[in-house]
């Protein structure tokens, strides 16, 4: 934890840098008769993120707040495993929905979780991953006229049968 | 009143109040999304009618936007994330049903005290509200963000840190004033249409909060929630009336005054109630681990803000949030001018309106705990299901509001981002409310020193503005004393 809390701070402090940096394509000094110039507001306040992130090293130094103090590792075995498959599985979601739709990535997310992380029984894994994006379907798609990524062209036939539900 | 209780009106009312309800529970979407979507329906009724029902959809939505704080840890909308500091943590210890019994009488409470200050002083507060200008609303911001240090926990430069990154994100995107892009990151398109709030709340808690709570528990929750009995509800009615009274009194007056200025609107409110009951509570160190005052005081403080942001809407015809912008075009819509002219034009829309907001609460408050056992038996679901369910609606949810799977992507990673900060005692809401208030704190203070030329002494001159920011600056540096004092001590000791 003691050696995650300086890096942490480093990136943060990198970050701070990088949006000070960024803010200055726009005036961030006071101009006469417009008032303050336009990169002003986030140059001055990542100017403060980067001056906590000075303080939070000091701290880091001194031994005072509590990850400073641990010498427990950030993430034990578990951690590391519990973040590759969950972490790692919302990232296949999302990525899957440009491919297989909205409704075709919680269909695959739910049957991933539910039966290879949850174990639970096919009985209840097959209806959940096949009802909730259904119902969800007729939420967005007919209640609340949002329409949500349909996927590749392989997948308009399935949409068409559901559209044709709903209109 | 009586044009309130006509068949057809009580319909809109009580359909109106449950399709608000689910609505707002659902993470992603709030009253924006129901009185925009169900505006073209309205058409199918009398103008009196139609806007008798998106009230009703407006109340609903501000009692389901606790719903998903409590039960889910993500705040819906961001006048609901003051609810998610107490409401998640006694829904952890197997309390959810408090926290929803807490969090629908303190709303009716504080809906029924804004209805009575409405009905009673609304031509005077607006001239109030009106008083307001750009210095005073930067004031009352700075308050806003004065107890932002007091969410934060002990370590002040973390919750410094994370209320100016909450910030500098919101200021991604266009300059307001300028035209001019700004802080478009690494140069991607994406960043132009900037960073919305929803974007970080649902990433933090829907993402980042499930991911920690996951690691912390060994993927076992431990507490399981009770099931819901009449007997389980009366006693918790009970308790929630003996521990939210407090929270529930400061939200229903400070709710409703923060609600009526233009800009403000119920947020701020919220937040500004939490901290303000957590600073006059005799048990502060309760807050942010189970207090029902804790949920109490930000949730009377939404409800009444929702119906004090109706005042300046038709008395002056400005709107005090978006959702009252949509009222206000629907209003134009059917023909009603809204402004001060109203009141004497049509009396018997005002007053029937008025008259629906005490029925809608009223309405609101029975359905909403008529439906509390579904949302305890929703908990009782095991956690390797709710887990997965959280994650579907909280990505399904946050297209919905964004329509832009750029915005998704940003969720992940905020996500995963909070999931580390956390580890390391960074404190994640302090930049949620900030991404809430930075668009509206930025303007005003660039335009308070154009109207200065420059001199920041203009929060302190001005006879509103001023004791404000007095105030805030004594609450930002309490407790930076505190902690020097505190360090001296140990130092000392």
């Amino acid at each position: 934890m003691r050696l995650g809390e300086i890096v942490t701070a480093g990136v943060l402090a990198i970050l701070s840098i990088y949006l000070m940096w960024k803010s200055t394509e726009l005036p961030v000094g006071y101009i006469a008769g417009e008032g303050p110039g336009g990169g002003a507001w986030p140059f001055w306040l990542s100017a403060i993120m980067l001056l906590s992130c000075g303080m939070i090293a000091l701290n880091w130094w001194r031994g005072t707040s509590p990850p400073s103090q641990s010498d427990e590792p950030m993430l034990d075995g578990y951690g590391w495993r519990m973040l590759a498959l969950v972490g790692g599985g919302i990232i296949g979601f999302v990525a899957l929905v440009n491919i297989i739709s909205m409704y075709g990535a919680i269909a695959v997310f739910l049957l991933y979780y539910t039966r290879a992380l949850g174990r639970h029984p096919w009985t209840l894994v097959l209806p959940l991953s096949l009802l909730t994006p259904i119902a969800l379907f007729f939420f967005f798609e007919g209640a609340m006229t949002i329409t949500m990524p349909t996927g590749m062209p392989f997948m308009d036939p399935i949409f068409d049968i559901g559209y044709e539900i709903i209109y | 009143m009586l044009l309130a209780l006509e068949p057809l009106n009580l319909m809109l009312i009580i359909i109106g109040v449950s399709v608000g309800l689910f609505i707002g529970a659902m993470p992603g979407l709030g009253s924006v999304n129901g009185v925009a979507i169900l505006l073209p329906v309205t058409f199918l009724v009398p103008p009196s009618g139609a806007i008798i029902f998106l009230a009703a959809i407006y109340y609903g939505a501000m009692y389901g936007g606790a719903v998903s704080s409590i039960t889910l840890g993500i705040p819906g909308a961001s006048t609901a994330v003051a609810t998610t500091f107490d409401g998640r943590p006694l829904a952890r210890q197997g309390r959810a049903s408090l926290a929803l019994v807490t969090a629908a009488i303190a709303s009716f409470i504080g809906g029924s005290v804004a209805n009575i200050l409405f009905t009673a002083f609304a031509p005077l507060l607006a001239s109030v509200a009106l008083s307001f200008g750009p210095p005073e609303v930067f004031a009352l911001m700075l308050l806003a963000f004065a107890t932002f240090v007091g969410l934060g926990g002990d370590d002040i430069p973390k919750t410094i840190f994370s209320i100016c990154f909450g910030l500098v994100i919101g200021a991604v995107g266009f300059d307001e004033i300028s035209g001019a892009p700004r802080l478009v990151l690494f140069d991607i398109n994406g960043f132009l249409q900037g960073i919305g709030f929803l974007v970080l709340a649902i990433g933090v808690y829907g993402i980042g909060e499930m991911l920690w709570t996951i690691e912390q528990t060994r993927g076992e929750v431990t507490k399981t929630t009770p099931k819901m009995t009449v007997k389980g509800m009366a006693a918790d009615t009970k308790e929630a009336a003996k521990r939210g009274w407090k929270g529930t009194t400061i939200g229903s007056f400070l709710g409703f005054f923060v609600g009526i200025l233009p800009a403000a609107g119920a947020t701020p409110g919220s937040l500004m109630s939490f901290g303000v009951a957590k600073m006059l509570s005799r048990t502060p160190d309760e807050f942010g681990k189970g207090s029902p005052d804790g949920v109490a005081a930000p949730e009377a403080a939404n409800n009444s803000a929702s119906t004090g942001s109706m005042l300046p809407m038709l008395t002056l015809g400005i709107p005090g949030s978006p959702t009252t912008a949509i009222l206000l075009g629907g209003m134009v819509i059917w023909g009603l001018t809204p402004g001060p002219r109203l009141f004497v034009d049509e009396q018997e829309f005002v007053w029937g309106l008025i008259g629906s907001f005490y029925i809608s609460n009223a309405a609101a408050l029975l359905i909403n705990l008529a439906f509390i056992p579904l949302f305890i038996w929703m908990l009782r679901m095991p956690f390797t299901i709710l887990a997965p369910m959280i994650f579907v609606l909280s990505i399904a949810g946050g297209f919905a509001a964004t329509r832009d799977m750029f915005d998704v992507w940003l969720m992940v990673i905020f996500g995963i981002g909070a999931f580390f900060l956390r580890k390391f005692d960074y404190p994640l809401a302090p930049a949620v409310l900030a991404i809430v208030l930075g668009p509206i704190a930025e303007p005003t203070l660039r335009q308070s020193l154009l109207l200065s030329s420059g001199d920041p002494s203009i929060f302190f001159t001005r006879p509103i503005a001023g004791p404000i920011t007095v105030v805030a600056l004594i609450l930002i540096f309490l407790p930076l004393f505190k902690y020097l004092r505190r360090r001296k001590a140990q130092a000392a000791g």
